[in-house]
């Protein structure tokens, strides 16, 4: 075990490359930059000895992790924002071919205007692609669950592609330490793939052809099925993972403080991290309230979420928002709720365009609900033009 | 045949894999084996395989899996294989 010093991308290209995945395809965008070229770098060291396949698109990125991902390789990429929008088409079919293809996802605002800052539309306008999405909230976590996910996505029961998320600069850009297993204790946890199918010219088949009504819905069940399993599959695998090195991001949920509590705070990512602080600052002031920062939005843990809310009320908030409607975690946890738990959910819309979202705003945002001054869902920073 | 264990869109290779694609055809492609030179050009070109290849050389047209695409037809250097319209209007 080594500690390395380095911001969230540069670790996280480390994981990719102990991972030992065969092909690598990626096209350059801001903030996933330093990703890619970290792991060119790993290439041009000759300690990464896969293919990196440097394509003209991130539509090209996905296409090609798709084709390698059918040959039987393992496969991994990165983007961010506009390049994972540019993916979509190729999101959906990665997911429904049923293939185990890793990404990183640098959360960051989408343009116009132009903002390279940290916020989720980008990632939640994929959430009914068919990929699972975990969301990060520090360097170690990235690295830990870069590597968890292929050993996720490859077990025969999973098999559908996975994004792990993190926000912009918040994480990719910032340096913090993280524990580095050895090259042994990584193979040993994370053996080379069996693919559940592959193109193989000793054994010939076609994929996706014409497929009639019958069978259609079948696959998007068997996916769905697939999602419903990974809810029980990720802790098992985190636990063999703290069991090795120690160490433990929580599962679908993580939980803080939520013992005795009368108030849960549901926040991911950076936020997720910070709320902690204003968690610790509010427990100080005599209110029982703690932190459950959600990792899965898909697979989305819906009977962990009823169980929280059996004995608290909860308080939401959101680093997106479905234009329309309102914040997408907010929307599902009430649609989780809805005729199994009768609380209150307040949501909050916070930190869009990348805007700070400090651990005393995060406070604020709290107190209001629990005072009660809280509309349904509020735009935190400007109630004044509500 | 290895087969796999998952829900995905795979399709293994038999013969009609996609059904009776026959009845799709407009125009059916009639072949004169006495003009035929046995070039084999044909068996090459139907994008189907619906041209079988006999031990000696002569072709024969499955008429199950034809969609009577033509292109054999304009493949042929001889003009052995012509193409005539399935239902003749009254």
């Amino acid at each position: 075990m080594t500690v390395m010093i380095d911001t969230g991308n540069y670790i996280a290209a480390k994981a990719a490359v102990m991972a030992r995945p065969e092909v690598v395809a990626a096209y350059p965008i801001t903030p996933q930059t330093t990703l890619v070229e970290g792991i060119a770098n790993y290439v041009a060291k000759g300690e990464y000895k896969g293919s990196y396949i440097c394509v003209e698109s991130e539509h090209s990125a996905m296409t090609a992790c798709i084709g390698a991902s059918e040959a039987g390789s393992r496969t991994f990429t990165a983007t961010s924002s506009h390049g994972l929008l540019l993916m979509h088409e190729m999101l959906h079919w990665a997911a429904l071919a049923r293939l185990p293809i890793v990404m990183c996802n640098i959360n960051r605002v989408i343009g116009p205007g132009w903002n390279i800052w940290s916020d989720q539309n980008d990632s939640i306008s994929q959430r009914d692609t068919g990929w699972m999405q975990i969301y990060c909230s520090s360097n170690q976590e990235i690295f830990d669950t870069i590597i968890q996910s292929f050993r996720l996505v490859e077990d025969k029961k999973i098999v559908l592609p996975i994004m792990i998320n993190y926000d912009a600069f918040i994480l990719s850009h910032t340096s913090m330490p993280a524990d580095i297993p050895s090259q042994e204790e990584i193979d040993d946890f994370l053996p080379p793939l069996k693919p559940a199918w592959k193109l193989d010219c000793e054994n010939p088949i076609a994929h996706g052809t014409i497929i009639g009504t019958e069978y259609y819905e079948k696959l998007r069940f068997a996916m769905h099925d697939a999602q419903e399993h990974a809810k029980e599959l990720i802790p098992k695998i985190a636990k063999d993972w703290e069991k090795r090195f120690n160490r433990h991001h929580g599962d679908l949920l993580e939980l803080y403080r939520c013992e005795d509590a009368e108030y849960i705070l549901v926040s991911m990512a950076a936020i997720g991290a910070e709320s902690k602080v204003a968690i610790n600052h509010l427990r100080d002031e005599g209110i029982n309230i703690g932190l459950a920062r959600l990792r899965t939005l898909r697979p989305f843990p819906s009977e962990a979420i009823r169980k929280l809310a059996k004995n608290a009320e909860i308080i939401v908030i959101d680093r997106n928002i479905s234009i329309g409607s309102e914040g997408v975690m907010f929307n599902e946890i009430k649609a989780a709720l809805y005729q199994y738990v009768d609380t209150k959910v307040t949501g909050f819309i916070a930190g869009l365009g990348g805007k700070d979202v400090p651990y005393w705003d995060i406070e604020k945002m709290c107190k209001k609900a629990i005072e009660g001054k809280a509309k349904h869902q509020v735009w935190f920073g400007f109630e004044e033009v509500q | 045949m290895k087969k796999y264990n998952i829900k995905s869109s795979i399709s293994y290779p038999k013969e009609g894999a996609m059904g009776s694609t026959g009845s799709w055809r407009v125009f059916r492609p009639n072949l004169n084996l006495e003009k035929c030179v046995k070039c084999l050009r044909c068996w090459i070109f139907c994008p189907e395989g619906s041209i079988k290849r006999n031990k000696d050389d002569t072709v024969e047209i499955n008429y199950d899996y034809c969609k009577g695409c033509g292109v054999c037809s304009n493949v042929c250097k001889v003009k052995a294989i012509t193409m005539e319209r399935e239902a003749k209007k009254k």
